[in-house]
């Protein structure tokens, strides 16, 4: 059923839809998201959110300066968090800009990463700012380059200036490019929306548009996923699959540095949408920084003492 | 898969309860006649032994209180009084863990409450009470305003130390001294208030604690050397120290019971609203007597916020109050659980449908599970009497003025909640319901600075802000 | 045993939560009461200023949004913190302007309690002057009081820690930043309270002190187009007029004061706002 029978596709069919949604309450969404912020996870659930909380990573490189050298070595890292301990998950996948693709692909599959799919960033990352022709061609490179996953960006202007149906037919042209071969996130940029209610909005016009998952930001600017935006975006997929029966993935990025955060991400996510998103499937995490303060961490959880950065590798 | 939360407890090791209790009076411990026994709702633990005060100790801390207050503290600057209370609010935050576990143990209440709420709001009260001390002149009260004397304070078992601060500060501030009994159940976290007052270096005899049951509580109603009474409690007991006292010139002030309706409309923030509600009927297991413990709610979107309030509710954790983890805690008392049930029974005998999540509930303790009914109607007890437990009526309305009329339909009045996105609605609730405290897409917001108290049967006076500082002044301009 | 040499403090700045020197290089001297040399403080310029003004307006929307108990209670830290330097303040004091130990105490003690006083007042202060006004119309209406921004403050040249205390306190209680110009001969207990600030969790920038010449300074001060209000207690007569005039060209909030506690001291760097919302379906 095309948009799942929900909207018919047209601009007044998205306006009525994203007009009904409910308000969402700022300082309400703060209180909850801070709440579920104090929960208190140790000993087991601790080492279970630790480990689940890497294979959740997608691994990042997103610089200028970006080589096929830095590509390989992140690769390798991502395959094998820990040279030490094969008993580490490999992270969830590998995120580059679509030219460094191939490199990371091929790469990959000559060290026994085959099973880490690479996701790469699309349409004009991170601003956004070019032509559709652009945009697609952008698409097409990454798909062709053996990119499974396609982290685009949506059109903060023409969001922000209410052209829903602009931002939304972008959204269902890239997808149609995706088809089969990749699946898609769709990056809100949530620092430029500012506001929840804009949050929620573009998370149902994503999902209707076709998005497999709604990401946050670009990790370019801040603020990025805070826990309330996050929270937001869950509540938005569990209501979304009451509605549907299909369930949408979630993929906060940018600011997530350090265990404590990504495990209050893990809480968010099983006390709003569900144990069912609890998996790379559906969650992921944009991150970088974040891997090796979560092997210092499954360190002292094996070990008992505290870790120093010098045992964990910097690429 | 399923993310299991791991046991959390906090620690009992900041927390050193003595195996038996005087009454605090004249600065320091003096033994009791007779005692009994206050446990750990949560597991039936003994924790302590508590004395039973009777007529001779009512006399000793009333004669205590006075002279504090003739030799000592009536001589005092407002100034000099508020340094004490500064200093105790200062020592509450520093031994702030002490005091929330100790609160927990002794109550029952979740040890993310007492950490986060209860002590830290403690707190506040002594430190913006402190300030008030020397600003008297500014507060509205007139010239002629003075302090009662002796104040008799009677506080309830579900938010013992807060009640204390509620108490203690505002009189302290305005140049009383204290007689307070805390609640049979819960004197715990009073008694180690008394170690702030040592600390803090405050003279002996302007806070004196006496332990006990109701009869204790009466024998400070009925004492002649009290000049004012304050009481927290139920509307029942209320309405017995208003009678007891109405042959007297004693001035009284009453924080009693209610029945709040939480009204949802249909332009609701629907997820915020739910989380409103949740908080509204199972923050401190429903023991509030401000507690929104009557959903009133729109027709048209009653099905699906209904099916949103249950599955919100499926995520609340149930069991030991020292785990960090924990949101419901236990019930804190055989009695109390007794009267939940009762009540519940009730609300099934007469028609209304119960649900609650599946959750297992410990062996020991007394426990009760977070419980709504559906097809609740005005005239069906669980209605209209306070259960005082995690028990939440669901009523329907057509349009807002029959919503603000099933509201405002009981003889309490104490607090109501609004929830909508729409400003001017909100405003117009406010404005039309009759209760003493109204939060708009909010609920259960506690400050310092906001009165707090209700109209009708829900008692007299006000509590907080400016506005609680004239309970505790006689000759007061516009009383 | 020979007399031990002790370590002398050099005073500097305090600007932006840090402690730089006057930026211009320049110091004078600052003698006791029996003409002895004491320090060379720093003779702050017109940049010094420029650079605290940019501090106290980055620090402004912090401060005025911190809770009120949150600012009363760092309020309280800082006195808490001159209680503990006690002796330090007193020994200064009567080195400086030749009162006797007793008397200075009795300054050090009531500049804390002054402290504490205006620490009671954060979240009282919309007590005394917020409203909620009963219009003729359908319309819940209030009046609040908020914070000005940026204040400056000219202190007394006499009571050098006392009535610097007294201008600096009512002037953050409300959440505006202050840049305070030390008294010319007497500047070191400001500057020794600088260091009580940096230690009261007191954010960066919130309080700002200068030392130096009120004549060379105090024009700049009431030119300034980002200050908001003044407080000239401490300005000599002769330069009142002038500093006025100045001050009009953004029509800076411009005051002195007698009474060391009032709390309109408080309320003359605050704005006014009132809020108008329909009551209806």
């Amino acid at each position: 059923m095309k948009f799942y029978g929900l909207i018919d596709g047209s601009d007044t069919s998205l306006k009525n839809f994203l007009v009904k949604l409910p308000g969402v309450d700022a300082v309400g969404a703060d209180a909850r998201a801070a709440m579920l912020g104090t929960r208190s996870i140790k000993t087991t659930s601790k080492r279970w959110a630790i480990d689940t909380a890497i294979s959740m990573v997608d691994l990042t490189t997103l610089e200028g300066a970006d080589t096929e050298g830095k590509v390989q070595a992140l690769c390798a890292k991502a395959v094998r968090p820990d040279p030490t301990d094969p008993s580490v998950p490999s992270v969830g996948a590998v995120c580059v800009y679509n030219d460094m693709v191939a490199v990371a692909r091929k790469h990959l599959d000559s060290i026994g990463g085959t099973h880490v799919p690479v996701a790469a960033v699309s349409t004009a990352f991170p601003s956004g700012r070019a032509s559709m022709k652009v945009k697609i061609q952008d698409t097409k490179d990454a798909i062709e380059a053996g990119a499974a996953e396609i982290d685009m960006v949506i059109d903060r202007g023409a969001f922000l200036s209410g052209n829903y149906i602009d931002v939304f037919n972008e959204i269902v042209a890239i997808k149609e490019i995706c088809g089969e071969k990749a699946h898609l996130k769709v990056i809100f940029e949530t620092g430029e929306l500012v506001t929840y209610d804009n949050v929620r909005k573009a998370s149902y016009l994503a999902m209707l548009a076709g998005a497999d998952f709604i990401k946050t930001s670009t990790g370019k600017i801040a603020p990025a996923a805070t826990p309330p935006v996050v929270l937001v975006m869950l509540e938005a997929v569990r209501d979304f699959y009451e509605m549907t029966g299909v369930r949408i993935g979630v993929k906060p990025a940018g600011g997530i540095r350090n265990t404590k955060d990504a495990i209050k991400q893990l809480v968010l996510v099983n006390e709003t949408a569900g144990p069912e998103w609890l998996t790379p499937s559906l969650f992921r995490i944009g991150a970088s920084a974040l891997l090796n303060d979560l092997l210092m961490q499954r360190m002292k959880m094996d070990n008992g003492y505290y870790a120093s950065p010098q045992y964990v590798t910097i690429d | 898969m399923t993310f299991e939360y791991a046991p959390a407890p906090e620690s009992r090791a900041s927390v050193s309860i003595k195996p038996k209790y005087g009454h605090y009076i004249g600065g320091k411990f003096v033994a009791g006649e007779k005692h009994f026994p206050t446990i750990n709702p949560a597991t039936e633990e003994v924790l302590s032994s508590v004395a039973l005060g009777g007529k001779k100790d009512v006399d000793a801390a009333v004669k205590s209180a006075k002279k504090a207050l003739d030799v000592h503290w009536s001589k005092l600057s407002g100034r000099e009084r508020g340094k004490y209370l500064f200093r105790i609010a200062r020592i509450l935050q520093e031994r702030a863990r002490e005091f929330a576990v100790l609160e927990s143990l002794d109550n029952g209440k979740p040890i993310r409450e007492s950490r986060d709420v209860d002590v830290p709001l403690a707190a506040a009260h002594f430190f913006y009470h402190a300030g008030w001390a020397d600003k008297l002149e500014f507060a509205g009260v007139g010239t002629k305003a003075k302090p009662h004397g002796v104040v008799g304070q009677i506080i309830p078992w579900n938010f013992p130390l807060l009640m204390l601060a509620w108490k203690v500060a505002p009189a302290l501030a305005t140049g009383n001294t204290v007689v307070l009994k805390p609640a049979e159940t819960t004197p715990l976290t009073a008694l180690l208030f008394a170690e702030v007052c040592e600390q803090a270096g405050l003279p002996a005899g302007v806070v004196n604690i006496v332990t006990g049951d109701g009869s204790t509580g009466a024998l400070i109603v009925n004492h002649p050397g009290i000049n004012k009474i304050a009481f927290t409690g139920s509307t029942e007991v209320g309405k017995i120290i208003a009678e007891s006292v109405a042959s007297t010139s004693k001035s009284v002030t009453l924080e009693l019971g209610g029945k709040a309706a939480n009204l949802v409309f249909e332009d609701a923030a629907i997820d915020e609203s739910v989380e409103g509600i949740v908080n509204g009927i199972f923050f401190n297991q429903g023991h509030v007597c401000c507690a929104g413990s009557r959903l009133i709610i729109q027709e048209s979107i009653s099905d699906e916020f209904i099916k949103k309030l249950q599955k919100r509710m499926e995520k609340i954790r149930v069991g030991d109050p020292l785990d960090k983890n924990t949101d419901l805690g236990a019930i804190n008392s055989r009695a109390q659980l007794e009267k939940i049930k009762e009540l519940s029974l009730a609300g099934d005998s007469e028609g209304a449908e119960r649900w609650s999540p599946q959750c297992s509930l410990p062996d020991k303790g007394f426990w009760f599970a977070p419980t709504i009914f559906t097809g609740v109607t005005q005239s069906h007890r669980i209605a209209r009497e306070e259960i005082f437990g995690p028990v939440l009526s669901v009523l329907t309305f057509r349009t807002p003025q029959e919503g603000i009329d099933k509201a405002n339909n009981t003889p309490f009045g104490l607090s109501a909640g609004v929830w909508s996105e729409k400003g001017s609605k909100t405003l117009w609730a406010s404005q039309k319901l009759k209760a003493g405290v109204i939060w708009t897409n909010t609920f259960n917001k506690f400050d310092p600075t906001s009165p707090f108290g209700g109209y009708k049967e829900s008692g007299w006076g006000r509590e907080g802000g400016r506005h609680g500082l004239t309970a505790y002044l006689k000759g007061v301009t516009h009383e | 045993m020979s007399k031990r040499i002790d370590v002398k403090k050099t005073y500097k700045l305090f600007i932006g939560g840090a402690f730089p020197r006057t930026e211009s290089g320049r110091t004078y001297e600052v003698k006791n009461s029996r003409g002895v040399f004491i320090a060379n403080p720093c003779l702050a310029s017109r940049k010094d200023l420029k650079d605290a003004v940019v501090a106290a307006r980055a620090a402004h929307s912090g401060w005025a949004h911190a809770t009120a108990y949150n600012r009363g209670q760092i309020l309280y830290r800082i006195a808490e913190m001159l209680e503990g330097r006690r002796d330090q303040f007193v020994a200064e004091i009567s080195e400086l302007t030749g009162v006797t130990p007793k008397k200075a105490q009795d300054e050090v003690e009531a500049s804390i309690d002054l402290l504490v006083w205006y620490a009671g007042w954060t979240d009282k202060i919309s007590a005394l002057d917020g409203a909620t006004n009963p219009v003729a119309g359908p319309y819940f209406n209030f009046t609040t009081p908020e914070s000005l921004g940026v204040v400056g403050f000219i202190a007394p040249k006499k009571s050098a820690l006392l009535g610097f205390v007294a201008g600096i306190a009512p002037i953050i209680t409300s959440g505006n930043t202050v840049i305070a110009l030390a008294s010319e001969s007497a500047p070191l207990p400001a500057m020794s309270l600088a260091e009580v600030i940096a230690t009261s969790d007191v954010p960066a920038g919130v309080v700002n002190i200068l030392t130096g010449k009120s004549a060379e300074l105090a024009p700049w001060f009431a030119s300034h187009m980002d200050i908001d209000g003044l407080d000239i207690s401490g300005l000599e007569a002769k330069l009142v007029a002038e500093i006025k005039k100045a001050g009009a060209q953004n029509l800076k909030r411009i005051h002195s004061f007698k009474e060391i506690s009032s709390p309109g001291r408080i309320l003359a760097f605050m704005e006014s706002k009132t809020v108008w919302h329909p009551i209806g379906v």
